[in-house]
């Protein structure tokens, strides 16, 4: 099991480096050089450390070098300073945002949380959707509910979240007036009254990414569970006469939810990036808005560095997804 | 060697016709076909037959946000604009964009896949690049690209031409993956065949037996892949352009036309109700047909 966690940590450091390659060198051959682009607003002195932490002058791979240095031991250099009152980082330029001057991991710091509440609540609430959905429709495989649950997840599947999310604010906020139509990022959970405000704004943002993941995580369990239900120990265990809820629950469950934790391991990077949209729907300040306010605004070190959080949750999810693979399924671990 | 008199058998059906009959026993996806074939009726016909007159701007101004009339089947927008006429070119746009990048996906993910899958030196480089491209943060990636390179491009082509050739070489260089890995499975599978190898021994060249024997094999797994790419390309241009990072105002796109609703969802919400149906019953009918397809390609469920 460690070789093969070792194997697959080392794997995932070449596919770091070709990712921040790649968005480097995307910022870094767009037209205009992006030093030019420096607002002039910023005072003279703090444009020439930017100019020289980023190392404008040098060769490609120079900066891209300098860049990763920035990324990968500055800030983390910083952040542990700032926990432990250490001096690792020395005073050495950061990564700054062009729209507000100010460390663009501040700025990220700042509004992960909130991504995480509403991504994390929904894509929680999704699985707990998916999951009696596929197993249901896989125990009781073409009946009325299969039916209905593959019409569900089909038009989960197609239905793109900007269009559901418009049409939750239409019916529940616009014509109901149940809940609000704008995420508040300012309001802090204190009492009952509030509490049942943050719920009640969190409802259309969550409901709106819950249906689209429950969607496609129940036709996996389903379809893991159809593979089961067929083997012989499932044959077995009836034979031996376990009820049919130990059965379902335990036998076939078991041995199926494991392609079905990867999926959902997997799924998690990508419904950061399918936030953006229903983040900037709802207003919710978290980093998909923060992405975009940074595109309108031309911010190139803050999209940079966002793209490449992205790149990073991605790649670290499917690390975590190989991984208990490994874990779950022995037969994984000798490839 | 003599010639028995074999009992007559049955004549044969021919194969487009089975896997005809096959995808009809499928309600779904022949209900997404209709659908399909209605839209794209829609965009392709329907700006030649329904032809709004043209407005003077203080004409257009008394016209402004209309709800449903003969005149206007769908109402006006805030502009004065025929809706009815807005979505039919929007349909345009969307569904050409969808095309177009699923073509640009499946060429690039067919090349590879097959390059992988028989050149067995490329096979570990090849694939390692897809696993590369899969792990790219598609959407921040996409919005990137589209704010960094439209200008220029705008330039060279005009806004329009600019953003259309962007956007899909954008979305079709981003989504060849999954054909890719599909295409190499099953050239990994076909090159292992003996008719392949007979055509090896007698001295066919690689080309000749890639493109003589083994592509008409992969052609059914492509075929769902691009079907459902269409409609994961579809998917991907609204969401960039709902984002306000797609096309300029005046070329719009359904993903365009909802973005340009949001601001008046109080008052007008069937403005993006319409764009989001469109967007959304395609999606659906191309997905349906994919399944249809699925099962109708393949043999071991044909005829069963």
């Amino acid at each position: 099991m460690l070789t093969f966690t070792l194997r697959r940590l080392l794997l995932a450091i070449p596919t770091l480096l070709f990712i921040s390659l790649v968005i480097f060198l995307l910022v870094d051959l767009a037209p205009g050089s992006p030093m030019s682009e420096i607002p002039l607003t910023v005072p003279p002195e703090v444009r020439q450390k930017m100019i020289e932490a980023m190392g404008a002058d040098q060769p490609v791979l120079v900066r891209y070098v300098l860049w990763l240095r920035q990324f990968f031991w500055v800030e983390p250099a910083t952040l542990i300073d700032g926990w432990f009152g250490t001096s690792l980082a020395g005073g050495e330029q950061r990564i700054l945002s062009w729209q507000t001057r100010s460390p663009v991991f501040t700025m990220i710091g700042q509004r992960i949380p909130q991504t995480i509440t509403v991504v994390g609540t929904a894509y929680l609430l999704g699985v707990m959707i998916a999951l009696p959905i596929g197993i249901y429709s896989a125990y009781r495989q073409y009946s009325l509910f299969d039916q209905a649950g593959t019409l569900f997840a089909m038009i989960g599947f197609s239905v793109p979240t900007f269009f559901t999310g418009t049409l939750l604010i239409i019916v529940f906020s616009v014509w109901l007036g149940w809940f609000p139509t704008k995420y508040d990022t300012t309001l802090s959970v204190t009492d009952w009254n509030s509490f049942v405000q943050q719920i009640r704004q969190m409802a259309l943002p969550v409901l709106t990414l819950a249906l689209a993941n429950a969607a496609a995580i129940s036709r996996y369990m389903r379809s893991s569970m159809l593979d089961n239900m067929g083997q012989d120990y499932v044959r077995t265990a009836r034979a031996k006469g376990m009820s049919e809820r130990t059965v379902v629950l335990k036998h076939v469950l078991r041995n199926s939810l494991i392609p079905v934790v990867t999926v959902i391991a997997l799924g998690i990077p990508a419904i950061f990036g399918g936030a953006i949209i229903t983040e900037n729907l709802f207003g919710v300040n978290g980093i998909g808005a923060a992405l975009i306010l940074a595109i309108h605004a031309n911010d190139l070190p803050t999209v940079q560095t966002l793209a490449f959080i992205f790149a990073v949750l991605i790649v670290v999810f499917n690390l975590i997804a190989d991984i208990l693979y490994g874990l779950l399924d022995p037969r994984i671990r000798y490839d | 060697m003599t010639d028995a008199p074999a009992a007559p058998a049955p004549r044969p059906r021919s194969q487009s016709r089975a896997i005809w009959d096959q995808f009809r026993t499928h309600k779904g996806a022949l209900f997404g076909l209709i659908v399909l074939c209605l839209l794209v009726l829609f965009v392709v016909i329907g700006p030649l037959v329904w032809q709004p007159e043209k407005l003077r701007v203080a004409e257009a101004l008394k016209v402004r946000n209309l709800g449903p009339s003969w005149r206007f089947p769908l109402g006006t927008d805030q502009l004065g604009r025929d809706m009815l006429y807005r979505m039919m070119q929007a349909g345009k746009v969307s569904l050409a964009v969808g095309f177009i990048a699923m073509m640009i996906a499946i060429v690039v993910g067919t090349t590879i896949g097959v390059l992988a899958g028989y050149f067995r030196r490329l096979d570990g480089p090849l694939m390692r690049l897809t696993d590369m491209f899969l792990a790219l943060p598609l959407v921040p990636l996409l919005l990137v690209l589209v704010m960094l390179f439209r200008d220029r491009i705008a330039g060279y082509l005009g806004p329009e031409m600019g953003a259309f050739v962007l956007i899909v070489f954008a979305i079709g260089i981003t989504s060849w993956m999954q054909a890719a890995r599909i295409v190499r499975g099953e050239v990994l599978a076909l090159r292992e065949r003996e008719y392949v190898l007979a055509a090896r021994s007698i001295g066919a060249a690689p080309r000749r037996i890639i493109f003589r024997h083994i592509l008409p094999n992969v052609i059914s797994p492509v075929m769902v892949a691009a079907t459902l790419g269409v409609a994961e390309a579809i998917i991907t241009e609204s969401v960039l352009s709902f984002l306000g990072l797609g096309f300029p105002p005046d070329f719009p796109t359904w993903g365009r036309l909802l973005n340009d609703g949001l601001q008046y969802m109080q008052l007008y919400p069937e403005r993006m109700l319409w764009p989001g149906l469109a967007i959304s019953l395609t999606v659906l009918a191309v997905n349906y047909i994919g399944d249809g397809l699925r099962d109708a390609l393949d043999p071991r469920i044909r005829g069963r």
